[in-house]
């Protein structure tokens, strides 16, 4: 007779079947019969974190910077719900995870039992698919198909909602096997044609730009060598949205910078005035587009994308192509060195004007700032960071609001899967718990969280969980004592009625850091910044720094309210001369 | 217009709204329907009637029958997004104005008047296959099948017959011909 296994074996002979080495996970009552099987199973660890959403933000950071999908393991009721905002995170910024909670036992489903809830319910909108396990012989089945659907096509979350009586009961477990293809939802499916039409508008064009975004980072780091290639072979300008950044090395010269709300002034311009738009694996958000109406009005536009939904969703495009952006970027490098030799030599001269206007627009300088001798300036305390850290491979996070945006602006990113921030959903927390994830998956690597006093407060609980694995994440506040993006709105768009943005009885970070037995640092002038910045790289713990910057800076340039992309706001200069007023308010 | 001071781009260019009825065929498993249903409500489209059975038992397959207006673009998203749930297998799309599909809608008239009216209540019925289901000295219920915009029409004209109460169903529909949707 064969071997019958609990439903809490079963979860675990899956992970260890889909080679999971690390799980995110907090215990209770109804997740017990699993947390009891961990000790059973040496290849899976578990690291305990200080909230569900946390364990989330983790397995985000884990599968960002790894490329394989995120587990998380929480409790029924407030643990799953904990989860929610996590999942949301995941399922807009396209990340793989696979959540498994617990639930009441199935006989008291429906009765309002201790901490019940419609866990299915209540992620069915945040998940690709989500699965209430009602009888023990599919449990395996589900699990596996779990970490199909997460990581197939346009990866996202997932959630397995388990009874605790399907943890006791028994049943024999079949080895896994690996399936091809989901249920005909697998989406390369562009033709030759499209390819050949791709490269009539690329030799066609006189002024294209490639946008590029995450999904060149979820296509896997070939896709991100292919780009570079393609985008050397064309000699074509390439700006990319921030969650793209890293795909293509931002000190090279055809890189433009990040383009959107708090883009480069060239990038925007660049996008606006184009002929050929070829956008790579991004999905033409809100905050790309600003109005959408006047969204460059003179381009063909080309759409490479995984998820045929995202076609033609905000923008319409002249020729969508639907698949892996790898198996695209290689076919059409294929046929371009087939078709046309050398063509960025011979097409030089066909987009020579076109590259001059870009370096007028680039000579405005649209990301520099003001100086100081006396405060610390946000932008100069990243680029700091930058110059002490370029030479150490270092895995960014961050949280949400200016400082993000100063990250995105001015740490220049050479790598993909080296930048981790919360772009859909724009989660404040996000930022420490996924260090923590990005540390487990590289140990060895430096991974900083450039974040704000206000973020950095939602989920600082998790400094507890850097300490108990020893995990020398360095958390860098920026901290101007404000929500810097509310109070930036409020100063520019609510005649400075800074409503309940300032955040008074701040705690002391310094003795926060001690309390949570890290190491803390604060740096209050431009002088001594490099120096603190060099003893938090030179110490091998966890370490909260705390930069107090400038407090009126705000984040330049800037798309204001109800206009396209070629009327930027620049700095504090250019301010007063283009006033936000009347309609205009509602865009921003 | 008075300065809205929200954070999101205001709504664009209006296009005009079609009427479409979408049919999925999905699994036939726990909260489908609540996917279904839920995607529209989530993304704010519109249903403006839904019919859902199962109708191959062997390999547990429903078939859902949704009619929605939309603008193109929407009605587009509509389906794509319908095809990227897990237990959906393919989804179709007819205008409602198309000529190579049929809708059909049922309803349940109930008329409580005297025999007279009651025999008026029939006639007036007999162009959309009226079968009496049951039958008083005082009251009928009467079974039509009609498109949506008849039964709409008959439910107002048939209340000077004693029309008291109504129930009706989605619509569902097929294509013409010998052609099976794929």
């Amino acid at each position: 007779m064969p071997k019958l296994y609990s439903g809490a074996e079963i979860v675990f002979k899956c992970l260890e079947d889909q080679n999971v080495s690390h799980i995110f996970g907090y215990p209770g009552g109804a997740v017990l019969p699993i947390y009891d099987e961990l000790k059973n199973f040496n290849s899976i660890k578990h690291i305990l974190v200080r909230h569900e959403q946390g364990a989330g933000h983790a397995a985000e950071g884990y599968a960002r910077s790894s490329g394989k999908p995120g587990v998380l393991l929480v409790t029924s009721g407030p643990g799953a719900t904990n989860a929610v905002t996590a999942l949301t995170d995941a399922y807009m910024d396209s990340v793989p995870l696979v959540c498994i909670t617990g639930q009441v036992p199935t006989h008291l489903i429906g009765t309002d039992a201790f901490q019940e809830c419609d866990t299915t319910g209540i992620t069915r909108p945040c998940t690709k698919h989500n699965w209430l396990v009602k009888d023990i012989n599919d449990l395996a089945e589900i699990m596996h198909k779990a970490f199909e659907v997460a990581t197939t096509g346009r990866p996202g979350p997932v959630l397995v909602d388990i009874p605790k009586d399907i943890q006791f009961q028994k049943t024999k477990y079949k080895n896994y096997q690996k399936v091809k293809k989901l249920n005909g939802k697998s989406h390369d499916n562009f033709s030759q044609k499209n390819i050949d039409d791709l490269i009539g508008l690329i030799s066609k064009a006189k002024k294209p730009i490639f946008y590029t975004g995450g999904g060149v980072v979820n296509s896997g780091p070939k896709a991100s060598e292919l780009l570079r290639e393609l985008v050397y072979a064309t000699g074509f300008p390439i700006t990319s949205t921030l969650q793209g950044l890293g795909c293509f090395p931002a000190d090279d010269n055809q890189f433009l910078g990040m383009l959107g709300m708090h883009g480069t002034y060239e990038a925007n311009n660049a996008m606006y005035s184009c002929d050929l738009m070829i956008n790579i694996g991004a999905r033409f958000d809100d905050r790309i587009t600003g109005k959408i109406d006047e969204f460059s009005p003179k381009s063909k536009k080309v759409h490479i994308d995984i998820d045929p939904s995202s076609i033609n969703k905000n923008v319409k495009v002249d020729l969508p192509i639907v698949g892996d952006i790898k198996s695209v970027l290689t076919s059409t490098l294929k046929t371009l060195k087939k078709s046309k030799k050398n063509f960025s030599k011979s097409n030089k001269h066909q987009i020579s004007n076109w590259w001059e206007k870009i370096q007028k627009w680039r000579s405005k300088r649209s990301l520099d700032y003001i100086g100081s001798d006396e405060t610390i300036k946000p932008q100069y305390a990243i680029e700091r960071l930058y110059e002490l850290t370029k030479d150490r491979d270092a895995y960014i996070t961050t949280e949400v609001g200016q400082h993000q945006m100063w990250a995105a602006q001015h740490y220049k990113f050479n790598k993909p899967n080296r930048w981790m921030t919360s772009g859909g959903l724009g989660t404040m927390g996000y930022g420490l718990p996924a260090a923590v994830g990005v540390q487990i998956a590289h140990p060895k690597k430096l991974v900083v969280d450039i974040a704000g006093e206000a973020s950095v407060l939602m989920t600082m609980q998790e400094m507890s969980t850097a300490v108990q694995y020893n995990l020398p994440i360095k958390i860098f506040i920026l901290n101007n004592e404000y929500m810097g993006m509310v109070r930036q709105w409020q100063e520019l768009l609510h005649d400075k009625n800074y409503s309940e943005s300032y955040t008074a009885a701040l705690p002391d970070f310094v003795k926060m850091a001690e309390a949570y037995g890290c190491v803390g640092i604060r740096a209050k002038t431009p002088e001594e910044l490099d120096d603190k910045i060099i003893e938090m790289l030179n110490t091998d713990r966890p370490v909260i720094f705390d930069c107090l910057v400038d407090k009126q800076e705000n984040c330049f340039p800037m798309i204001p309210s109800g206009k396209p992309h070629n009327q930027m706001l620049l700095g504090p200069k250019d301010q007063k001369e283009k006033k936000i007023t009347g309609k205009g308010r509602t865009l921003v | 217009m008075v300065n809205s001071k929200s954070a999101y781009s205001v709504a664009g260019k209006k296009q005009k709204n079609d009427t479409h009825i979408i049919v999925v065929w999905v699994d036939n498993e726990a909260g489908v329907l609540a996917r279904v249903v839920g995607l529209f409500s989530g993304r704010g489209y519109n249903i403006e009637s839904l019919a859902v059975a199962e109708v191959n038992q062997k390999e547990n397959i429903s078939r859902i029958t949704i009619v929605t207006t939309g603008t193109p673009q929407v009605i587009d998203q509509i389906k794509l997004q319908l095809k990227k749930l897990v237990p959906v297998h393919k989804v179709a799309d007819f205008k409602r104005e198309d000529k190579n599909v049929i809708f059909k809608e049922m309803a349940l008239f109930k008329f409580v008047a005297n025999s007279e009216k009651l025999i008026k209540a029939f006639k007036a019925c007999k162009n959309f296959n009226p079968v009496v289901l049951d039958e008083t000295n005082k009251s009928k219920v009467i079974q039509i099948t009609a498109l949506r915009r008849e039964i709409d029409k008959m439910s107002k004209n048939l209340t000077k017959f004693g029309l008291v109460s109504v129930s009706r169903t989605g619509a569902v529909a097929m294509t013409r011909g010998s052609d099976v949707f794929k």
